[in-house]
């Protein structure tokens, strides 16, 4: 009797989980799949799939753009990481007071980080125009003449690098704001009592009890770092002279523009297993650094 | 009880919605058979219709000339989609790849080789050949013949489009410099280019784009091309090409008559045109399709043949409305082809709105693109015929996005003074013989 209201019960939670479960093999399983087949093939969009291999596979590797396209990630992540952290950490002990007002600088903050993406590309794109953007105006204020941001081999990887921090900033403080308030005070009342400036307790108590905190900030970070596309594709469409491709843009390109389907669907694999080896690593390394309390 | 035979019907819904929701297109409207008329009472048939060159100015035009199709064929009725260009063949490609293809749909020249051989569109020799009112003769030869792939006739000629020297009279005239002809080479266009620009005052003597279109154009304009005259070998990176590459870049870098390269507001969309409407530009090299966007400049100017070097060299560019392979209208479909190309009521509001060259044969349909007053040389867009350069796409058309792709890469390498213009096209040879393998 028991086991037959189980299964009762059983039966409604999946009638109700069905649809989503559904939608999501049609939708997510069903696609990767099939990008795995897709992998082997070379296909064009047009005609008919030919069974290759792992011709794809070998071609990513022989194709200088695919190093181009990592070393513009690294690029990236470079200026990126730091910058995101050191600000979030910044921002996040100055919210963490009680000043007036804390509540609304937090919304401000992640007012960015709700935008769309597009959107906040085409504003700083006119920010940054070399001829007319308020940036290079500014700059000519304090008589430095402004590089061509967007137009320029060696500016324009930066000048994403600033739109992006400006963006996910209010995201990284949000996160580490609450992981302050995870810490007990009375680390810092005994740390108090025995004599610790602010800056002992910064970097003795505060920094070590939030590594779990910027573990987790590092690990989503590098991912959207390696998946960066959105702000390339509509600040520099890759460019100029490939300064600003990574690898999902290349991804984009080669199935839509170049219609090498297959080709594409390697690459994305290529990019999926380096998430994944670089998520398996910092795994593997956070026994090292990360402190969890109440170990 | 009851709470629980409601939770079991609302999951029953929701899934049966998800199977339902799935299978709603299956139903087919049938086509009225060609041996009897079409019954006014009938469903009318629906064709599916996408296109991109109205994009931008003239989807007013295309709405007016489906409007009055379906006017005249009450039987027929048109789904149509205009898309930018710059997504257009994803978006087709993708509808094709998904057995969603639009019956009709146009393709470019440059384009339409990869469609023919890739088995997605239908020949319409047996649509020809039933229609004893057609006759192709009403189309200019070499615009029709276009689009013959393997002796077959897949497509219908819209018309075709080139690029002019488009110049501003106003400056000419205020720097006591004369008009350009069609004697003028390179040389004279510099000269007159180092008197007209103005860089104080933001006004460049002459722009052309820095893209692959310009290349291929302009290397042809110092006698070169990009594959050999067999199509078998790359010939990009020869001498010739080396100078008119060095030429594109010198306008700006040596001569200071054009814009610096890496100028940000040259290379957004559309800055060039709305340079040479602000009166910033005392000439421009680009395409007829902009006439109307002229038109309420508050100055006077005109179009010229452009200059070339050894030789003379236009671009040309041609679209036409092909048949989805799958299509279950082909009748519909073969008549909306026929009226959008040729019909008089579509050709003469194409060049009433100044669109595109309709690919007509008959000069006096013709005459009247001749009559409109602005610009006062309009004779000169046929004059181009006799030195068109077609698309490049060699001995590889299927895959002309890679061909551009790749070029354009070097290209912008180039620009930005990464590599010398030799390297760039060294690169670019490289790149081609590997497609061509």
């Amino acid at each position: 009797m028991v086991g037959d209201k189980k299964g009762k019960k059983l039966l409604v939670i999946g009638a109700f989980l069905l649809p989503s479960l559904l939608s999501m093999a049609l939708f997510n399983l069903l696609p990767i799949l099939i990008s795995a087949v897709v992998s082997l093939t070379d296909w064009d969009m047009l005609g008919k799939p030919k069974f290759v291999g792992l011709l794809n596979y070998i071609n990513v590797f022989t194709e200088e753009k695919s190093y181009i396209a990592i070393f513009n990630i690294f690029k990236f992540l470079i200026g990126y990481i730091p910058l995101v952290l050191g600000l979030g950490l910044l921002f996040a002990t100055l919210l963490n007071r009680n000043i007036k007002g804390a509540k609304v600088f937090r919304g401000m903050f992640f007012i960015p980080v709700i935008t769309s993406w597009v959107a906040v590309s085409i504003i700083w794109k006119w920010l940054l125009n070399g001829n007319t953007g308020i940036i290079n105006y500014v700059l000519s204020l304090v008589g430095v003449q402004g590089p061509v941001w967007l137009s320029d081999f060696f500016w324009a990887m930066p000048a994403i690098i600033m739109a992006s921090v400006w963006k996910d900033v209010g995201f990284v403080t949000i996160i580490l704001l609450s992981g302050l308030a995870d810490i007990s005070n009375d680390y810092y009342e005994a740390a108090k009592i025995d004599g610790a400036n602010t800056i002992n307790q910064f970097f003795k108590i505060t920094l070590p009890l939030l590594t779990p905190t910027i573990y987790f900030i590092l690990v989503i970070s590098l991912i959207n770092c390696f998946q960066l596309f959105d702000q390339v594709m509509v600040m520099t469409g890759g460019g100029p002279a490939g300064s600003t491709s990574t690898m999902v843009e290349q991804i984009f390109k080669n199935a839509f523009k170049n219609y090498r389907m297959g080709f594409a669907a390697a690459q994305s694999w290529i990019l999926f297993s380096i998430i994944f080896i670089i998520t398996l690593v910092m795994n593997k390394l956070q026994k090292r650094w990360v402190n969890y309390e109440d170990k | 009880m009851l709470k629980k035979t409601l939770v079991l019907a609302l999951a029953i819904i929701m899934v049966l919605s998800l199977v339902v929701g799935c299978s709603k297109d299956v139903a087919e409207t049938t086509e009225p058979q060609s041996g009897q008329p079409a019954e006014v009472a009938k469903e009318p048939v629906t064709i599916k219709f996408m296109q991109y060159t109205a994009s931008g100015s003239q989807e007013e035009t295309l709405k007016a000339m489906i409007d009055k199709f379906m006017e005249l064929n009450e039987d027929i009725k048109v789904e149509y989609e205009v898309l930018a260009w710059a997504d257009y063949y994803t978006k087709l490609n993708a509808a094709i790849a998904g057995n969603a293809a639009p019956d009709v749909f146009e393709v470019g020249y440059e384009n339409f080789a990869t469609y023919a051989a890739k088995d997605v569109i239908k020949d319409m020799n047996s649509a020809i050949a039933n229609d004893g009112e057609f006759k192709e003769n009403v189309f200019k030869k070499l615009a029709y013949d276009a689009f013959k792939y393997n002796g077959k006739q897949y497509g219908l000629p819209e018309g075709y489009s080139a690029v002019v020297l488009f110049y501003n009279k106003d400056l000419f005239d205020k720097n006591s410099v004369a008009y350009p002809n069609e004697s003028w080479t390179w040389k004279e266009e510099l000269e007159a280019a180092q008197k007209l620009t103005d860089e104080k005052n933001g006004i460049w003597g002459t722009y052309a784009p820095f893209q692959f279109w310009e290349f291929y154009k302009t290397i042809a304009q110092n006698g070169g091309s990009i594959w050999s005259s067999d199509n078998k070998s790359v010939t990009i990176n020869s001498q010739a090409n080396i100078d008119a590459l060095q030429w594109m870049i010198d306008k700006s870098l040596k001569y200071g008559v054009s814009p610096k390269l890496n100028d940000d507001t040259f290379s957004q969309p559309d800055a060039d045109l709305n340079a040479f409407k602000d009166g910033k530009l005392a000439m421009l090299r680009t395409g007829i399709w902009n006439f109307g966007r002229f038109a309420d400049a508050d100055f006077e100017w005109d179009i010229a043949l452009e200059p070339g070097n050894t030789q003379k060299a236009h671009h040309f560019f041609a679209d036409a409305l092909v048949v989805s392979k799958d299509t279950k209208k082909e009748e519909a479909a073969w008549r909306f082809m026929k009226f959008m190309t040729s019909d008089p009521y579509a050709v003469s509001l194409r060049i009433e709105k100044g669109w595109s060259v309709p690919a007509i044969a008959d000069e006096k349909v013709m005459a009247s693109y001749y009559e409109l007053d602005k610009p006062a040389s309009r004779k000169v867009v046929n004059e181009t015929l006799d030195s068109l350069v077609l698309p490049p796409v060699g001995p590889i058309p299927e895959r002309w996005n890679e061909i551009t792709g790749a070029v354009g890469e070097e290209l912008e390498k180039a620009k930005l003074g990464r590599i010398t213009a030799k390297e760039a096209l060294e690169n670019a040879a490289k790149r081609l013989q590997g497609l061509i393998k």
